[in-house]
Order: structure tokens, then sequence, then C-alpha cells
């Protein structure tokens, strides 16, 4: 048990706020990655399956990109809460021709444009094994991905102890998030800001 | 996980807490996930406010109305139960009789099988679900016991690779063969390794103790083609699901499924469908119904494809049944439901289920006690870290553990124990037989060294790295030259290994006869079918059906440490 020690470490707690600025258009720098978030990240929910901060997820997937020179924006879908949909449609916005799609949970796609919804380029099904590292190599590969680049697959890890530990709940936070998809609403753009919460 | 104050903030003070309450704390129960019950989105294990009622009506021999909508109400599932799963003629009146006047019958040793099944033929998905719910888990495991399609029971595992390892698959095949399991399945971490990993499996399940029938799940389509080419010899991994949302988001219907066990039927090839309690609400779209009144309803499309089995048990959802209260009595009663249909039960236990031993072995419990058509649908022959499945509720760790338990109660499980040296004779003459067979059919080599390690290995921690893009070559090229079963005899022949050989021709021809394609259908290390046809469960009480005596029995008191009567300074064995 016992908690994430990257978290840990974080001497104080960072605040994500995510301000929408209007509807999500196709970009037109090659160099960009879309992530991708779902309608509930970030918002009713604050962390994912095993208590991350979705501060510090996006942070990472931010910082994983942002290092490899690479520009990323932050789009919440409404329509959705399906990964696939959510990393593929992103990918369609990217001028790039890449995006991330992440769940509450943590259930997290690195998608491009040209396959087909259920195929992808990296797939990581199990949310429990998602830790912060992680996150931050699969920013670095989407962005090395939308340089042209052929990196390495983020290793996979498996737990197979994972089903009877997180399953029902997995399966109470894709009915929670469910309930704020919104038929017909269209993507739209957030502005990021995560900053230290100030202490006192 | 204890946190402590930003800097400034005072540390927060944990309440002193008991020196049991920690202990118990660490437990490993504790890392098992529980959760509350939701009923407005499925999240209930069999007792629901929202299942519908039981009612049928039936006009001109048609199901008009059944649990409460009428033809026009229908979604597909129900028209597809109503018109091939129902028989009209019987259901009126047995739809009068009361849903414990039903369960008594399924109870009492007095009332036949065959009479359970003539009325059983004609309820619908609701009134099943009525008649289990009157029942506890000791009278569901009587029922089954009764129920179960054949009288012999048998046992299925797992073997994999998590390198797709076909030396590893092969040698774990021969090994899990040896030790009583009559069916292996196989998956991949790399699906394009599926060929030469399906040879290997096919080739270890004949070569110790033949008439094992081997399979390999994947994607629908190249699952079909194997075992149409005879390198496997049955399919399992054909999903249905309780809600039509569900089974839209596979792209299927009910139709397109029973096309599909069709095109297995039309090879006399074996083959089941899959299902299980909490699929739906695990994929967001319960339509507020129980897990179990949505199982049956899959148990009942099953029938009504014609299939003449279903592996259930929640399968890969159990961590959801798991976590609700009465989930596991739930998942004995949907067991319960595929036998008093009259299918072959593959009753689970085959994933990760709970971090605790004593709970894994409960949950065991109601299928091994009564004894099913398979007790587990998967008990991993290999390390759960080698396990695709994603691990298994039981492994091959276990095995010393069910042979005592099945020694303690006098209860078959189906497995026996193996000397040592037998074992590793298997293992190491299997390996040998699929160098042979890759040599033959000019696959990449498998090495000497590669058989020594395999021999005495436990998993694929303990085995030489292969050369994967040569394989992965190999593997394209069966699928490109066509390669069938027969390929794979005749590179047994050529090898050297001529029973082994003659073993899986013996297997093949089962296919031309259409013996498998009977209920619950295994074959004996003789190649004798063995089925509900020519092995009826007769199970009419005390005294009666199957009970392990003679030779089997024998062989169920060898363990690995039996003090000898004679001389207890040494060991019998």
């Amino acid at each position: 048990m016992g908690g994430n020690p990257a978290v840990e470490g974080v001497a104080g707690k960072r605040i994500l706020e995510l301000t929408e600025t209007g509807e999500a258009r196709s970009g037109r720098r090659s160099d960009e990655v879309v992530i991708g978030i779902s309608p509930a990240f970030g918002a009713f929910f604050s962390t994912t399956i095993v208590g991350l901060p979705h501060a510090e997820v996006l942070r990472e997937l931010l910082a994983g990109i942002e290092e490899q020179g690479v520009r990323a924006r932050v789009v919440r879908f409404r329509h959705s809460a399906d990964v696939a949909v959510i990393a593929h449609t992103s990918a369609k916005l990217s001028g790039s021709g890449i995006g991330i799609g992440i769940l509450s949970r943590g259930t997290t796609v690195i998608h491009q444009k040209d396959l087909v919804r259920l195929s992808n380029l990296e797939l990581f099904p199990q949310a429990p094994l998602m830790d912060l590292e992680t996150f931050r190599k699969v920013g670095r590969n989407a962005a090395r991905y939308a340089k042209g680049e052929s990196p390495e697959p983020v290793p996979s890890r498996n737990d197979h102890m994972a089903r009877p530990r997180w399953q029902a709940k997995a399966a109470l936070l894709h009915i929670k998030e469910t309930e704020f998809v919104r038929a017909h609403a269209e993507p739209v753009e957030l502005g990021v800001e995560i900053r230290m919460a100030h202490a006192g | 996980m204890s946190t402590m104050g930003a800097a400034g903030e005072e540390p927060s003070v944990t309440p002193r807490r008991s020196k049991r309450t920690e202990i118990l704390e660490n437990r490993p129960v504790n890392l098992d996930g529980f959760v509350e019950e939701w009923p407005e989105v499925g999240m209930v294990a069999m007792d629901s406010p929202y299942d519908p009622q039981p009612s049928v009506r039936v006009e001109n021999g048609v199901v008009v109305e059944m649990d409460g909508r009428t033809r026009e109400e229908f979604d597909f599932l129900d028209q597809f139960i109503a018109d091939h799963a129902i028989d009209a003629e019987a259901a009126e009146r047995a739809m009068a009789l009361s849903a414990i006047e039903i369960a008594h019958m399924l109870v009492d040793p007095k009332v036949s099988r065959d009479e359970v099944l003539a009325v059983s033929s004609g309820l619908t998905p609701a009134k099943l679900l009525e008649v289990v719910k009157t029942m506890n888990v000791v009278e569901i495991m009587m029922a089954m016991q009764k129920m179960r399609a054949r009288r012999t029971p048998a046992n299925q595992a797992h073997s994999t690779s998590a390198r797709d390892n076909p030396v590893q698959v092969v040698a774990d095949a021969a090994e899990a063969a040896l030790r009583g399991f009559r069916e292996l399945e196989t998956t991949l971490g790399v699906v394009r390794y599926a060929p030469l990993v399906a040879i290997a499996l096919q080739v270890g399940a004949q070569a110790a103790r033949p008439g094992v029938l081997t399979q390999c799940a994947l994607e629908e389509a190249t699952e079909l083609e194997l075992g149409m080419r005879g390198i496997t010899g049955y399919a399992e991994t054909i999903s249905v699901y309780g809600t039509e949302p569900v089974f839209c988001d596979g792209d299927d219907t009910p139709w397109s499924k029973a096309f599909l066990a069709s095109a297995y039927a039309s090879r006399g090839i074996k083959m089941r469908f899959t299902s299980g309690t909490g699929s739906e609400v695990q994929m967001g779209n319960a339509q507020g119904k129980s897990m179990l009144y949505l199982e049956i309803r899959c148990v009942l499309v099953t029938k009504g494809a014609g299939v003449q089995g279903l592996q259930n048990g929640s399968i890969s959802c159990i961590g959801v049944p798991g976590a609700v209260p009465a989930g596991i009595r739930a998942v004995a009663a949907e067991n319960l439901v595929a036998s008093m249909v009259g299918l072959e039960c593959a009753s689970g236990n085959d994933q990760s289920f709970s971090h605790s031993d004593m709970r894994r072995t409960a949950r065991l419990m109601p299928q091994l006690l009564a004894g099913t058509d398979f007790v587990c649908s998967g008990y991993s022959s290999v390390p759960n870290y080698d396990n695709m499945f994603a691990g298994s509720n039981l492994d091959c760790e276990d095995y010393d553990d069910w042979n005592v338990i099945q020694r303690d109660l006098q209860v078959d499980g189906a497995l026996r124990h193996v000397p040592e040296d037998e074992i590793l004779a298997a293992r190491n003459r299997a390996a040998r037989a699929l160098q042979g067979v890759f040599a033959h059919l000019d696959l990449p080599s498998i090495t000497d060294r590669e058989i020594e390690a395999v021999t005495y290995s436990h998993g694929s921690e303990d085995l030489p790295f292969r050369d994967v893009l040569e394989d992965l070559k190999g593997a394209q090229s069966v699928m490109d030259r066509g390669i069938t079963g027969l390929d794979i005899v005749k590179g047994l022949e050529a090898g050297g290994f001529a029973d082994i050989a003659e073993s899986l021709l013996g297997v093949l021809r089962q296919r031309v006869s259409g013996d498998l394609l009977h209920t619950s259908a295994i074959l004996t290390p003789e190649l004798t079918t063995l089925s509900a046809v020519n092995d009826p469960n007769d199970y009419a009480g005390p005294g009666t059906g199957y009970r392990p005596t003679g030779a089997r029995w024998e062989e169920m008191k060898r363990l690995r440490h039996v003090v000898s009567a004679r001389n207890p300074e040494e060991e019998v064995g």
C-alpha cells in the first residue's frame, strides 16, 4: 500500500486552474501536441483512481512535451468519456496529428489522426499503474511522435492483482464520469495554470 | 497514507489505533476493493428493485410478451431469447410454477435432471432470476451437483508466457496435461506470435497425456482460422453481453455470434460462448439491471444460438461482483443457470480475484465441491507473472494445495500429484518434439540449451531469450504457407515422435466424426469422447452420481509427502 513517493516528495500542494477560452480549433502548427481531457477531469474529479492529483498529472504531461521543444494545447471534451474518442479527436485537432487522451481515473492513450479510432500509438489501459514518471514519459513520447520520430514505447506494466483491488472502483468512476457527458457539446480550449497552494 | 501538513501548518495528529486494528489493517484481504451497491446503474449483484417481474404470454406458438414487455417493446436480446431460447410450448405451464416450487425441484435429488430441463426450457430470464434468488449457496451447490451436464468433472488450464515463448508453452502444456487438465487455453502478449504459440500448445497437449483440447484466444477471425486449420482444437472466447448497447459496442448482435458459432460447428470444432456478471456495469451500460439478471440473458442467448456450452462465472469482470454484497453467491448462481438450461458450464475461477488466500479459496468452493464441467476455465499452469490473461485465481504454485484439498474432502477437482521425474521427462520430451516440428516446418530453431532450461524452469524468467523478430517472421510464414494441423502431425513423425503424431492425428480425426460437438465433450487420454450423451450426469442423491472411487481415488491419495504406514521412516510416493 502507501502513497505515491513522487507525490509525497512534493513539498506543497499544487492547484490546477482550468479556464475555458472558447471552442477548440484545429491547430496549424506542426510542432504541437493536443492533450484531450475527459468531461470531469480537474473538475468534479481532482485525482486519478490511485489518488494522483490531476494538477501533477497534467504538469508531467506538459513538461514531457515541452522538454522536447514541442508546444502543448489542452482541450476539454464534453461529448464523450471514451478514451479512444478523446485521444483520436485530440489527434485530429492537433497540427502535428498527434494527441493524448486522458480520463479522470488516469487511463491514457497516445493517438495519431490517420489511425482508426480503436487503434492507437500507445495505450495505457491500467489506470492504477500510472505514476507521475509514466505520465512524463507519455508526454515525451507524444512530442517525439509529433517531431516525426519513432520512440521506444513507454514500457507497459502489468499487475495481476490490480483487478481485485480496483476493478469495481474503476466501474464507479467510469459511470460517474459518464454522467458529465453532454451529447453534442463541442470541445473547448483551456487555459491552464498550475501553481503552488499558499500555506496558511 | 498519512500526510504531513505543508510548511507552516501544524503536523496532523493521527489518533491512536489499537495494535489489533493495525494487524487487521495489514491483512491481504484489505487490499481488495469493496464498494457500496448502486442499483440505479446496475452496481448490484442479484437483487435490484429495477429488475423486471417474470411474465410470459404465448399466441399461436409465438412468445408475444416476456417479463413485462410486449413484442413491440422487445430489444434484440429479448427477441432472440423469445424466438430461439424459450420453448413456447412449455412456457406457460412452466411459468405457472412458483419460483420456490422450481427451486425445490432443483434441490430435491428425487427430481431428475431431465425433469428440471423440461421445466427450465420454458422459463424467461426474470423467472430464472427469481428461482435462484430463493436459493442460498448450499442449495445452489446441491442443484449444481445434479444439473452439471457431464457426470465426470474436468478442469481447464491457461498456458501462456510473458515473453510468448513457445518453448515454455510446449513444456507447461505437457506438464498440465500430465497433471490432469483436459483443456488448455493460451493467449499472447504480442498477437503476431499466435501461430507459433498455438502450435506449441497443441504439441505439448498431446506429448505426455494425449487427448487434451487446445485453444488460442484471439481476435475472432484469426481464432476461427487457426481452428479451421487444426492448429487449435476448440474455441471459447466468443463473448456475449446482456444489454443491447454493450453488445453493439463490440459491433455484434446475437445473430452475428450465432453465425460465428455455426462456422465452428461446420468443421466439427468444439466451441462455447463466454459471458459473466459485471461486464455491463463495467462498460457503463447496465440499464439499471442487476448483474445476474443481465447474465441470465447471456445464458439464454447462448442457448438460443444453439451453442453447446458457456464459460461464465464473471470471468474477467470478477472484481465487480466480488466488490458488492452477495456477489460471489451471484457468481455461483450464474454457473447454475447455465447448467440448469442444459449447457456445458466452464465455471470461471480463472482470473485473479483476491489478495487473500482464504478468500480466493472460499470463492472456489461452490464449483469445486459441487463439481462442474470445468471447475476452472483457466487454472494458470504457469506462475501468475506469466499469465497473459492477467492472472488466475489459482496458479501452478497452488498445485499441491489443490491436491491436498481433493484428498481431504474426497472431492474430484480433476487434478493429480505427479512425481518430479515424470514431469521432467514430459517437459523435456515435449520441448524436443517441438524442436523437431519447428525444424521440419523450417521455423526458427529451438536450441538444446533452451530445452535443458525449460525442463527445469518455473517461468519465463528462467529461460534464454529467443530472437523475437525471427520468431515473428516464422509465425507469419505459418499463416502465409497455409500450415495446418496435419503438417504438425508430419513434423512430429519426421522428428521421431510417432506416438505424439498418432495422438494429434486422433484428435484431429474427431472433427470428422463430430463427437466433440456434443454437450460438454472432452477426450480421455485414450481419445474416447466423454460427453453429456455417453457420460450423462446421473446424480440422484446420496449413493448415486459421480464419486471418486477405485483407481481414481487411489491416485488422489498420493501427495508429495505421505508417511509410509509400513515403515514410518519412509515416505510413499
